[in-house]
């Protein structure tokens, strides 16, 4: 249990840090350290988890299973890889004079608070908790997108706020008609929000409250898990923001909302026993799935191009956990982290990238293989595994989720593998011209660490490969917890 | 449901709820903005005195405290930071026309019967009191999103953002007697740091746009002609309200 402390802890212990001392040249390295803590216990708990089982605190306060362990080791390992990334990034910008310290140091306490406000959605087990961590997850983040303070990144730093809040604003009515709905259920005071008191009296619960709870919770989080047609803040926010802020987003705050969207799901699916809550979320799924693919081919910025590539993959796994058998839920928590690790590999080349050629315009940007081969690489290879090539990770999910609906819904095939290809063009048609190609005159390289991207793509290529055991055996746990029986 | 068979409680709540979402129409109409603010605070004052209704008659202690903070934050401090905000840039003389006034009174009513409809389906496990209650908070959240939708000044953006905090909290308070002490908390934390964050934005709309006019907040669009838009831009930048609200005066 104190491995769960240490995880909110530690970040607590950063924001304070890096606020009070101000920005000094070894702030990046110190922020690596605190993440690299960071990682170290949550590896303890998911040792503890896998010996134990479920942990509850003994104040309840506090719920770590199969499910949210391995996010939340997750969280923590790309937390810690784009940190890695964001010392030397941060640095080349201040050199360019983008940014003074005093931003810097907003920077560095803000990506702790991130930190804390992800792991305390993952690890809490009161739903209102879960959504004031949520709404915390914004506040921290919204003034790094307008971190340049130019006049495009405010109006991104506005919608996202504005957006993101009013949208949020839709899942507290939902907890809220979820805790009048406990409420009714007698004397349970102030436990009538904690996750694991209402899984247990799921049966019990008014049906016909939670329906409409259900659709407000979907709608609030499914806006921050940039669900079509609430996805129009995330596009402009990942392209105006820092490209560290975009890497986390992209693939931490996206699979922490769709996380609160599952949770509440199993309660909802265990009230109603009818398959409406999945077949709302199929719907959004799609949806976002093709929008996002089609919207790819009209990108002209490379940060917005892998944006909408984002929302295109929230949308396909929101689809598989609305399908909501083993083997889609199995595809789905795969996806979730293959996902996480190929988005972020891909914004922090894009990063590099973006610096290399001086522009984020993907017209602009030519010949990465020829100036600075390990970047143009990276973009390929990370390319090719985001669109689900073979041997990669991301087929692997892909597969499985196709799997499934022709198992459920066969005629969904259809529009499923139509998107993937639709996905694949509108990435390869502007992918291409960037990484071959001559160079453009005056292109010099750039100081570039790409340990992170080789590390996140070389555990995707594993993840295609061979699922190892343990992990195997907890997503089968946490499909378990969620669609009621093992895929296998 | 004949309301004078209610205890004096359930009265109380219903009136308070049928107030609340008067205020959140006055809001909607509202042309000008100091006057928007007022009523603003004044819907934060009838939620204060709501929670204390709800913390008399239950006497949950505990809902003294959401009350003080709902009164510290809701009627005083962000009130106050808007109302600031608003003098600093002279815009208590502008009057902003709002296009058509009678669509969007009658969208707001729609709306109403809209949250009643929705909502409609728990009365059969409930007390028809409570599907007022919530069914009001309902559409004070919709009311609050209507309100930014067609206003375009930034600080009523923050009014609506806040109005739906309100009709939240009043669901809160109304259907539930108010949600976990910490959960509360985290709320208004929240709610306290959003206020915080509005203001540090006021100042870099400002600076950057030199008008709180979201309007002129339009760059970032999906489709390219980035040039064209610029230059557009700079125009509408050089003389920010004057020629629009002409127009549509």
């Amino acid at each position: 249990m104190i491995a769960a402390y240490l995880v909110l802890v530690i970040p607590f212990l950063g924001i304070i840090l890096f606020a009070l001392s101000g920005h000094k040249t070894d702030t990046g390295r110190i922020n690596i350290r605190l993440n690299a803590v960071t990682l170290l216990a949550t590896l303890w708990l998911a040792v503890n988890v896998l010996d134990a089982g479920t942990l509850l605190s003994a104040n309840k306060a506090i719920l770590v299973d199969s499910f949210n362990v391995y996010l939340i080791v997750l969280t923590a390992f790309v937390g810690l890889t784009t940190s890695i990334f964001s010392s030397p990034y941060m640095a080349h910008e201040k050199e360019l004079g983008k940014l003074t310290d005093q931003r810097l140091k907003l920077y560095y306490s803000m990506y702790q608070g991130f930190m804390l406000a992800m792991y305390l959605v993952l690890t809490t087990n009161n739903m209102g908790v879960m959504w004031v961590a949520m709404e915390g997850a914004t506040l921290a983040t919204v003034l790094l997108v307008s971190l340049y303070r130019t006049p495009e990144s405010i109006e991104a730093a506005w919608k996202y706020f504005i957006l993101c809040g009013v949208g949020i604003a839709q899942a507290l009515f939902g907890t809220i008609l979820l805790y009048y709905a406990a409420a009714q259920l007698g004397d349970i005071g102030d436990d009538a929000l904690l996750w694991s008191v209402l899984y247990q009296q799921a049966a019990n619960l008014n049906p016909e409250i939670l329906k409409i709870a259900f659709v407000f919770l979907l709608i609030g989080y499914g806006t921050k898990i940039g669900l079509v047609p609430l996805h129009n803040w995330l596009p402009d926010a990942h392209s105006e923001g820092p490209t560290p802020m975009s890497a986390i987003l992209s693939g931490l705050l996206l699979n922490d909302a769709l996380y609160a969207v599952v949770r509440n799901k199993m309660l909802v699916d265990g009230a109603t026993h009818s398959p409406i809550a999945g077949h709302l979320m199929m719907g959004f799924g799609l949806l976002s799935f093709l929008v996002g693919a089609l919207f790819l081919h009209r990108q002209k910025d490379i940060k917005r191009l892998f944006s909408y590539s984002s929302i295109e993959h929230m949308g396909l796994m929101t689809f598989a956990f609305g399908i909501g058998g083993p083997m889609a839920t199995f595809a789905a928590l795969l996806h979730m982290t293959v996902h996480s690790l190929t988005k972020s590999a891909i914004f922090v080349t894009v990063g590099h990238a973006a610096q290399v050629a001086g522009t984020q315009n993907m017209s602009k940007i030519r010949g990465l293989i020829k100036t600075q081969p390990r970047i143009g690489w990276g973009l390929l290879i990370g390319t090719i595994a985001i669109a689900g090539f073979p041997p990669f990770g991301v087929f692997t999910s892909e597969f499985l989720v196709l799997l499934a609906t022709m198992h459920s819904y066969p005629w969904l095939t259809l529009p499923l593998l139509l998107g993937i290809g639709i996905a694949f063009a509108g990435l390869f048609r502007h992918i291409q011209p960037m990484v071959y190609g001559d160079k453009p005159e005056g292109q010099m390289p750039v100081k570039a660490n790409l340990l992170p991207v080789m590390i996140h793509l070389g555990l995707v290529l594993w993840l295609g490969l061979a699922i190892p055991g343990f992990l195997a055996n907890w997503f089968s746990q946490a499909t378990l917890l969620i669609s009621g029986s093992t895929p296998l | 449901m004949n309301i004078e068979l209610q205890d004096i409680y359930t009265q109380a709540i219903l009136s308070m709820a049928a107030l609340v979402g008067l205020t959140s129409f006055l809001m909607l109409g509202q042309s000008r903005l100091l006057r928007l603010i007022f009523v603003f605070a004044f819907q934060g004052l009838l939620l204060t005195m709501t929670t204390m209704v709800a913390a008399y008659s239950t006497d949950n202690q505990h809902l003294y405290i959401s009350a003080v903070l709902t009164l510290a934050l809701k009627v005083v401090f962000i009130p106050w930071m808007l109302r600031r905000e608003v003098l600093k840039m002279n815009l208590h003389r502008d009057i902003q026309a709002l296009s058509n006034q009678t669509t969007l009174m009658l969208g707001g009513a729609s709306l109403m019967v809209f949250s009643y409809y929705v909502l409609h389906p728990i009365v059969q496990t409930t007390s028809p009191v409570m599907l007022n209650a919530l069914a009001v908070s309902l559409s004070v959240v919709l009311l609050g999103m209507l309100l930014m939708i067609s206003h375009r000044q930034a600080i009523a953006h923050v009014v609506g953002f806040m109005s739906i905090e309100n009709g939240l909290f009043f669901a809160a308070i109304v259907a539930t007697n108010g949600m976990p002490m910490v959960v509360e908390l985290g709320v208004a934390f929240d709610v306290l740091v959003a206020a915080v964050l509005f203001g540090i934005f006021f100042f870099h709309i400002r600076t950057s746009i030199d008008s709180l006019d979201v309007d002129l907040l339009n760059r970032l669009h999906e489709v390219d002609e980035q040039g064209a838009r610029h230059d557009k831009n700079r125009s509408a930048v050089i003389n920010p309200h004057t020629a629009d609200y002409e127009v549509n005066r």
